[in-house]
């Protein structure tokens, strides 16, 4: 599996990190060093095997489902970049 | 006292209990090393005012006859914990400003025994590097150098700050996290003790994540015993991660018996790479008849997927990395990209993340984006994630055949200088945690000793790997390694 320019282009798209254009030619040489890294994983043999989900075999917890947090809309909002009126504040999103 | 930023948890407890010392003293002695060690880089943000604040209610609790082990101790916390009212950026650009509202878990526990914080330490941007090399802030450095050179080397990483400041005496104890070996390797690098827990053992709540089903915290202190004394403080069921384990946490400090009489040590054959520097394999041999020497047994194993751990690890960390950085985004905290007219919320994003996340932690989150990605989450992740369990499964086999604990190097070499590693492609550097990773795949206890210096004048150390949950046995046997192997040297000041 080889990565070229446009797949590069593709993924940092889509985790919404621009890349310029005359940057795209080494990231793509990168993720083909990472990948050909990874491609060792094929030599294995998984068949029948459950891929893990949980490190530590333990049921999830249960509680009780009532409100345990909450009212705290100053400190939620006193690190955004951008907050207005109770809210946080971003470029228009709708036309 | 002279010198009280010297002293072990163990010893300024004692000297606290006695009324030897007080924790003002202990804590003004820190302060004054660390204003003059800003050429380690390891402090970042430098919390005085604070720590001063808890030293004299430590002082107070402990006049009070109401001292706990670690009452009244200064420590330096990594950047990567949530620390309320204080920076806490993980390193990283993205999160230039930020003010946690809240204290995370770990160093809540580690408060409410009455511990000082000195300030917050350097790391790897997201704790994603092995040389401390990826911070915002610059590199930390390591206190050793190589014989009579004044190369700058690299303290490891992702925790090189706390390394650092624990080997050069700014601190008695810091805490770590480790996700791939990012407290066991740095802890190597500088010749101090590092424990990553069981899976579970310590709160993940307030972490900034990484790789969540990685991702542990643990401490980084002088020796073994300080490295129990400061687990059992950090430790603790928490409601806040429902992977946190409801388990009691023992006293392992009273664990520390160093008789390994009959205990089985496994040496795995897979972790003898080729390539591995002479002086790394003589040091696992003389580790080896140590602990024979103290009564253990021996045994060679065999853990037949250990070469797949490291490429099973740069899929799975990065596809958790990709999803829990997707949060960076601009609006709630954090840095925000200046916007051109007419950029929309789309263009916000993509620019905020370019601007705030350095080249690596880019690189990886677009690594995971990628192996998560419809068409490839098979192929990459659900393999990857099938491997986990094999490795896992190695483990087990092991143990269930009567292994008590497991000896491995801990690095592949001493540190390295830092820059010597600039051109190499990312792989080179991954190959920093090929002895550690394993650990954190199979969600193991594991702790780095130092046990020798190389012909260069630097650390090395050994790593023990554990039994789930049964740290308290394992930092019995690394007491044992500890006391045979006798290591006392200490960094030669120049900073």
């Amino acid at each position: 599996m080889s990565i070229d320019i446009e797949t590069a282009r593709r993924v940092a798209k889509l985790a919404r990190i621009k890349v310029e254009d005359d940057a795209l030619p080494a990231l793509a040489h990168e993720f083909n060093d990472i990948l050909g890294f990874i491609e060792q994983l094929g030599e294995v043999d998984v068949d029948d095997v459950e891929p893990m989900t949980s490190v530590t075999p333990m049921r999830l917890k249960r509680r009780e489902d009532v409100i345990t947090d909450g009212d705290q809309q100053d400190k939620v909002l006193s690190n955004a970049p951008d907050a207005r009126e109770g809210f946080f504040a971003v470029p228009k999103v709708v036309e | 006292m002279s010198e009280l930023n010297r002293l072990k948890i163990s010893e300024a407890r004692d000297a606290l209990k006695s009324g030897e010392t007080t924790s003002v003293d202990l804590t003004e002695a820190c302060l004054s090393e660390i204003e003059a060690a800003d050429a380690l880089g390891a402090f970042v943000h430098k919390t005085p005012e604070i720590a001063l604040e808890q030293a004299k209610a430590a002082d107070a609790r402990i006049a009070a006859g109401e001292g706990a082990s670690m009452t009244g101790i200064p420590l330096g916390i990594k950047d990567l914990f949530c620390t309320k009212g204080v920076p806490s950026q993980a390193a990283s650009g993205i999160l230039e400003g930020f003010k946690p509202e809240y204290e995370s878990s770990v160093t809540t526990n580690l408060f409410d025994a009455g511990s000082v914080m000195l300030g917050k330490l350097n790391m790897d941007e997201f704790a994603m590097g092995s040389s401390n090399e990826t911070s915002v802030y610059g590199n930390a450095v390591n206190p050793w150098r190589r014989g009579n050179e004044d190369t700058a080397l690299t303290p490891g990483g992702s925790s090189g700050g706390s390394a650092s400041a624990v080997a050069a005496d700014l601190c008695l104890a810091a805490t770590g996290t480790d996700t791939g070996g990012s407290i066991r390797q740095p802890a190597a690098f500088v010749g101090i003790t590092g424990l990553k827990p069981t899976y579970g053992r310590c709160s993940r709540w307030g972490i900034v994540a990484f790789a969540s089903s990685l991702d542990q915290a643990g401490p980084m202190t002088k020796d073994v015993r300080d490295a129990a004394i400061m687990l059992g403080a950090m430790a603790g069921h928490d409601p806040k991660d429902s992977t946190s384990a409801d388990l009691p946490v023992p006293d392992f400090e009273a664990m520390l018996t160093g008789d390994i009489r009959g205990k089985v040590i496994g040496i795995p054959k897979e972790y003898r790479m080729d390539g591995m520097p002479d002086e790394i394999e003589a040091l696992w041999a003389q580790g080896t008849e140590m602990l024979r020497d103290a009564g253990a047994e021996i045994r060679d194993i065999s853990l037949p997927h250990t070469k797949y751990a490291l490429p099973a690890y740069y899929v799975i960390a990065p596809a958790e990395a990709s999803s829990n950085l997707a949060r960076y985004d601009g609006v709630r905290f954090g840095h925000r990209a200046k916007l051109s007219q007419g950029d929309g919320i789309t263009e916000m994003y993509e620019k905020t993340r370019a601007e705030g996340f350095g080249h690596e932690v880019q690189r990886r989150i677009m690594i995971g984006t990628y192996v998560l990605s419809a068409g490839f989450y098979d192929a990459y992740y659900n393999r990857a994630r099938k491997v986990r369990t094999l490795i896992k499964q190695d483990f087990e086999t092991v143990f269930n055949d009567g292994i008590d604990a497991i000896l491995t190097p801990a690095t592949p070499s001493a540190a390295f200088g830092l820059g010597e590693m600039s051109d190499a492609d990312p792989v080179q550097m991954y190959l920093n945690d090929i002895f550690t990773v394993t650990v954190n795949l199979a969600g193991l206890p594991g702790i780095a000793v130092p046990t020798g210096l190389d012909n260069q004048g630097l650390p090395l150390g050994l790593q023990l790997i554990g039994r789930p949950w049964e740290e308290g046995d394992l930092l019995n046997t690394a007491y044992a390694l500890e006391q045979a192997a006798g290591f006392v040297a200490k960094p030669a000041r120049w900073w």
